[in-house]
């Protein structure tokens, strides 16, 4: 590449543009089977490994940012208690919906308890940035571990988001706070169910918008929303907590009653994750299995992924 | 001794496109990280000018569209940085005057590119993102870029400069 010093090349420069247009033009009219998908897949390949790398070198000194903004040990202790205090305050309140999913799909449960929940532990070791507009996380697993595309994730304080990419040694999560995620919600309290929104921001300012099938429900400040399930368990699983409602708006112009759902998952400090994964999957890793206590439907899931912490 | 100076500018890349997603992925103000690549960008064309600065800044965006965790339409970030390597490679002479000029130049660049991708989102309805969303994140990442500038952007182009003393000397 010579440089022309004040006379920079206009064709380079053309050149370059129309690459980018080819580009975008592939991968938007490509859709699903868009020819920029293998180059991804190569890029994954590629990219997977060196991220791990990285994500392993700063592990360690991923608390160091928390420490300077805190005053030390005693905020993270704090912080370490609260959480725990978190996850208990989660487990008590799928207890509604369980006790409802009990009492109404007992027959049915009957035929899902032997096949409760597996997990495939994995760690984050990418997020994207929000610049980006795309809320997404690298996690360790791939296909070599039994992550496909279309699996849901979940943490111990519930639904992460769902794998839309795999690659041998890693996977793609669109977290539900993502604009363009739409999960099936149910409400804990009266089972109405909903979809919700993600709008794009993860932190504690992240929120969900649930907008709910029947117009005539008014959710209950409070209330629990649990993922409702997808058709074959995929993208999503059955009675995962997602969050709690905030607030209710509801205007007359409006067709349906909208709330705000503050979720008990926070994206911004994601780490160990867990992928629902059939059973007898091969994986290279040990399985997290829940056929334990597998009693109670959806929240015999919660408290395994608190069990792989 | 093209061929170091290749694989030097790609291993640059490579390495501002990994530290982006992974390091500093839990060091985002608002959820915004620093733009690494585009300082890259940026610092190739303030040494080599914007031809250069044009093709890297084309593969350091594809390679951001195409490194995990992304998930938007490829190409967007390829089309935002060939604009910025552009751009900061004709302003260079001005640029190059004071670290303060420098410093301007970060800033309009990663408004300039920030906003061509968030548009470009606009226009794909990839996602449907509202323009107040769009500037809020824009204005956060300007000043994270600028922030980092002091820091990153004098060692880059150190190590450019004396990648190809003769085309830097002018």
């Amino acid at each position: 590449m010579k440089d022309h010093g004040h006379r920079p090349s206009r064709g380079l420069l053309v050149l370059l543009l129309l690459a980018c247009f080819t580009v975008i033009t592939l991968d938007v009219r490509g859709g699903s089977h868009s020819p920029v998908a293998p180059l991804r897949a190569a890029a994954g390949t590629v990219f997977g490994p060196v991220e791990d790398a990285a994500a392993t070198a700063v592990r360690p000194f991923r608390a160091v940012p928390q420490f300077f903004r805190t005053t030390g040990g005693l905020r993270a202790e704090v912080a370490r208690l609260r959480a725990q205090n978190d996850a208990l305050r989660g487990r008590l309140a799928t207890s509604t919906y369980a006790r409802n999913q009990a009492a109404e799909l007992d027959g049915l449960l009957h035929t899902s308890r032997d096949t409760g929940y597996a997990l495939v532990p994995a760690r984050v070791i990418a997020m994207g940035a929000a610049q980006s507009f795309t809320r997404t996380v690298t996690i360790d697993a791939g296909t070599s571990s039994g992550v496909y595309p279309d699996m849901t994730v979940l943490n111990n304080d519930g639904l992460v988001g769902r794998v839309v990419r795999a690659n041998r040694t890693t996977a793609t999560v669109l977290l539900i706070v993502d604009q363009e995620s739409v999960v099936g919600g149910r409400l804990g309290s009266s089972m109405e169910l909903g979809f919700l929104r993600g709008r794009g921001e993860t932190g504690t300012a992240g929120r969900l918008d649930l907008q709910l099938v029947d117009r005539s429900v008014i959710p209950q400040r409070g209330d629990v929303v649990v993922s409702w399930g997808s058709n074959d368990d995929r993208p999503y699983v059955a009675g995962i907590p997602i969050g709690r409602v905030e607030s209710v708006r509801s205007s007359p112009r409006e067709l349906s009653t909208r709330a705000v759902i503050a979720p008990f998952v926070d994206f911004s400090s994601l780490d160990l994750v867990g992928v629902v994964v059939n059973p007898d999957t091969h994986s290279d890793r040990p399985l997290i299995k829940a056929g334990r206590i597998a009693s109670a439907g959806g929240a015999p899931t919660a408290s395994t992924a608190g069990g792989d912490r | 001794m093209a061929a170091t100076r290749g694989m030097v500018l790609a291993l640059t890349v490579l390495l501002a496109v990994v530290l982006q997603v992974s390091v500093f992925g839990y060091l985002t103000v608002a959820g915004v990280a620093p733009n690494l690549a585009l300082l890259v960008v940026v610092a190739v064309a303030l040494v080599r000018g914007p031809d250069l600065a044009a093709v890297v800044g084309f593969l350091a965006g594809l390679a951001v569209d195409l490194a995990p965790p992304a998930d938007h339409v490829a190409g967007r970030w390829a089309l935002a940085l060939v604009i910025v390597g552009y751009l900061a490679g004709r302003v260079r002479p001005d640029a190059r005057t004071s670290a303060f000029a420098a410093l301007l130049t970060v800033a309009a660049c990663s408004f300039v590119g920030t906003s061509v991708y968030a548009l470009g989102g606009m226009l794909l309805h990839d996602p449907d993102l509202s323009a107040v969303d769009a500037l809020r994140v824009i204005g956060v990442s300007v000043g994270y870029d600028v922030l980092l500038t002091p820091f990153v952007l004098p060692l880059l182009m150190r190590v450019f400069r004396r990648l190809d003393p003769q085309q830097a000397a002018y």
